[in-house]
């Protein structure tokens, strides 16, 4: 483009310069504008978080000891992570029903092929296998709802009692009991051991050090190029409060038995994935798709093949978090992947704040909305409630969080930010 | 005259039975604004989609820039240098006027990670040199933008890619007077930077004030070519609804005479 051709002089003046927030309190003006025009971020999930974990903590005490921390995370980590690939399908505003018994799949299958001597396969043999065939069965939901244009709703509803079936006939045809145990001890270790307190140090402080690295160099990047940054307060700020967080949660689960090391799986999960959301043309792609396919289209995007790779990381995740359940338990059995599990994933990635109807959500809801859950549920697990009780205020939790998504588009939509 | 950056030689389309197109002529100059004009079922958005490779002409030619050449795509006609912009406008309104710009084209560094920085300094320049100052924030969410903001995000999207030919479907059909002044604004920019402009609109209004040229289609065939600054706004009205056809729908031996 050449812009010397330019004249301003000759063309009517049009309103308004560009301007962008410069300093602290600017910023948190335009912040402040944006929240109350709905658009909330993740400030009503934090706000739950904190209500959640007072309410029960001063119910019983021993909610916030280092042993029940250290249990929580173990309790939500197989949300969340099932949650990541739930959260990529929302974004295209489709839906995997199929998503638990998919993990049960990758549970089972990877359980059958560790059994020792028949076949006693390696455990990263068996674990790329099951990867392999749930990411297999979410690329088969992908073909049939694009190609056939069949709603994902009733695609993975098929899969979803189909998948049943498959662990179901895998069970009994494998074990007369009904349970499988797992052997391999690296596999049980997935969601069992813990990470020696240097090694916890270590890994916290890295990713912290990971991520102040890369925001620096963006801030840099954006300096030389004469692009307008966010305050550098705002940015020692988000930095700051990722370090205190992280080290307070390292420091607090070292206290008890160490960092568990399924955190670290999760962790790179996150990571990664949200990398691939925010940082690359794929995502790009799939928030593009999710929210004006005809746009995508258009622009030149394969909008058949981005929402194949959708559903295939789907069940990707599924297929990982199959097998951080089957660890945790160290065995799987006939209800594998059955009970509140795909409502709890699916409630993780909407609590966290991921839409229903595509184009807007991030991965880290999928943490977020798991730890909602986990902390609900791990509160309810002290106080003795029946499961009954449970499922009721999980419910609610559900209802709250879309409700306040309801309202903030309402706000939105009144106020034009959305 | 200079030579045409786009003409098309007696191109004809049917779908089934319904001739929707029948050998039209249509050519643009580089730095003209043409308009194309025509009641409802005329062919305009026929011939535009033609052009766009959307679906293949039946018969004729496309020439650009003096060769023939065959469309079959969006990506072959961007790559020619042809940038449309529908009137749906075609924004998804997740993602911010950036993301927007650059959708489907993203830059990239080290193969794979977008290169915001890059993409934000483009963006910035292409708004700036069509003097699109009404938008607070390059990084704005296209949802809470006004029509106005949207057409011109979307023609400034078209002729970021170094395009020789931008086609306009309806650029102010959905807009108000100051929204409107804004387009019209932006249009006469584009031909000032020696772009080809196609506009499409049934706003003679519009039309009379941006267009060089305007070319009349009736009932899939042309029926006028204009110079706007030789006929009124009553000689395109009467072209459009009542122009002498040269064929005679269904005996294209039986030239009638023009």
């Amino acid at each position: 483009m050449t812009a010397d051709t330019q004249s301003p002089e000759e063309l009517p003046p049009i309103s308004r310069e560009r301007k962008e927030p410069t300093n602290v309190s600017e910023y948190f003006q335009a912040w402040w504008v944006k929240v109350q025009a709905g658009d909330l971020g993740f400030l009503p999930i934090i706000i739950g978080l904190v209500v959640i974990i007072l309410i029960f903590g001063t119910l019983d005490s021993r909610y916030f000891s280092e042993r029940n921390f250290t249990n929580l995370l173990l309790q939500m980590a197989p949300f969340a992570t099932i949650a990541i690939g739930v959260v990529f399908v929302l974004l295209l505003a489709e839906i995997d029903l199929a998503i638990a018994f998919n993990s049960a799949v990758g549970g089972v299958i990877m359980t059958l092929l560790l059994r020792p001597d028949d076949p006693g396969w390696p455990w990263p043999v068996a674990i790329g296998v099951a990867l392999l065939i749930t990411t297999a069965i979410g690329a088969v939901m992908g073909l049939i709802v694009t190609k056939a244009g069949v709603p994902s709703f009733v695609v993975s509803l098929a899969f979803n009692l189909g998948l049943n079936g498959v662990v179901l006939i895998l069970m009994i045809e494998f074990s007369s009991s009904g349970t499988i145990r797992i052997a391999d001890q690296t596999v049980r270790d997935i969601s069992n051991a813990f990470l020696p307190d240097a090694w916890g140090w270590i890994l916290g402080l890295g990713a912290v050090a990971a991520v102040t690295g890369a925001e620096i160099l963006k801030y840099w990047t954006r300096q030389q190029r004469g692009l307008p940054n966010k305050p550098v307060g705002i940015l020692g700020m988000q930095l700051g409060g990722l370090a205190v967080i992280v080290v307070g949660a390292v420091w607090y689960a070292n206290t008890d038995r160490g960092v568990p090391f399924v955190m670290v799986v999760l962790g790179f999960f996150l990571v990664f994935w949200s990398f691939i959301a925010g940082r690359t043309r794929f995502g790009r792609h799939v928030y593009a798709v999710g929210g004006n396919p005809e746009a995508a289209r258009r622009a030149g995007i394969n909008v058949d093949r981005v929402k194949i790779a959708v559903f295939m990381i789907g069940g990707f995740m599924a297929g990982v978090g199959g097998i951080v359940i089957a660890s945790r338990l160290q065995s799987v059995a006939t209800n594998s992947g059955g009970g509140p599990l795909l409502l709890n994933v699916i409630a993780a990635a909407v609590i966290g704040g991921t839409s229903l109807f595509g184009g807007s959500g991030k991965v880290a809801s999928a943490l977020l909305g798991a730890l909602v859950i986990g902390a609900v549920d791990n509160g309810m697990n002290l106080q003795n409630v029946n499961s009954g009780v449970k499922f009721v205020v999980t419910g609610l939790v559900l209802l709250a969080a879309v409700l306040a998504d309801a309202f903030a588009k309402r706000r939105q939509a009144a106020s034009g930010v959305r | 005259m200079a030579e045409p950056i786009l003409e098309c030689r007696g191109v004809s389309k049917h779908f089934g039975a319904v001739q929707a197109l029948y050998k039209v002529d249509f050519e643009v100059l580089p730095g003209e604004v043409m308009a194309l004009v025509g009641d409802n079922g005329a062919g305009k958005s026929t011939l535009i989609k033609g052009i766009a490779g959307i679906y293949p002409f039946d018969e004729g030619e496309v020439l650009f820039e003096g060769k023939q050449v065959s469309i079959h795509g969006p990506k072959d006609a961007s790559n020619l240098g042809i940038e449309i912009v529908y009137q749906d406008l075609a924004l998804a309104d997740n993602l911010d006027v950036v993301a927007n710009m650059f959708l489907g084209r993203e830059r990239v560094q080290n193969g794979y990670i977008i290169n915001e920085a890059s993409m934000e300094n483009s963006a910035r320049e292409t708004l700036d040199g069509l003097s699109v100052t009404t938008l607070q924030s390059v990084r704005q969410v296209v949802a809470g933008l006004s029509g106005g903001q949207r057409q011109s995000v979307a023609v400034a999207k078209a002729v970021m890619w170094n395009s020789k030919l931008v086609i306009l479907d309806e650029p102010t059909a959905a807009l108000g007077v100051a929204q409107t002044r804004q387009v019209l604004d932006l249009v006469k920019r584009l031909a000032e930077q020696d772009l080809a402009v196609v506009i499409i609109s049934h706003n003679l209004h519009d039309i009379f004030e941006v267009a060089d040229r305007i070319t009349s289609l009736r009932l899939g065939q042309t029926v006028d070519l204009f110079t706007t600054s030789e006929v009124t706004q009553q000689d395109v009205v009467h072209s459009i609804t009542a122009g002498r056809m040269k064929f005679v729908p269904g005996m294209e031996q039986e030239e009638a005479t023009t």
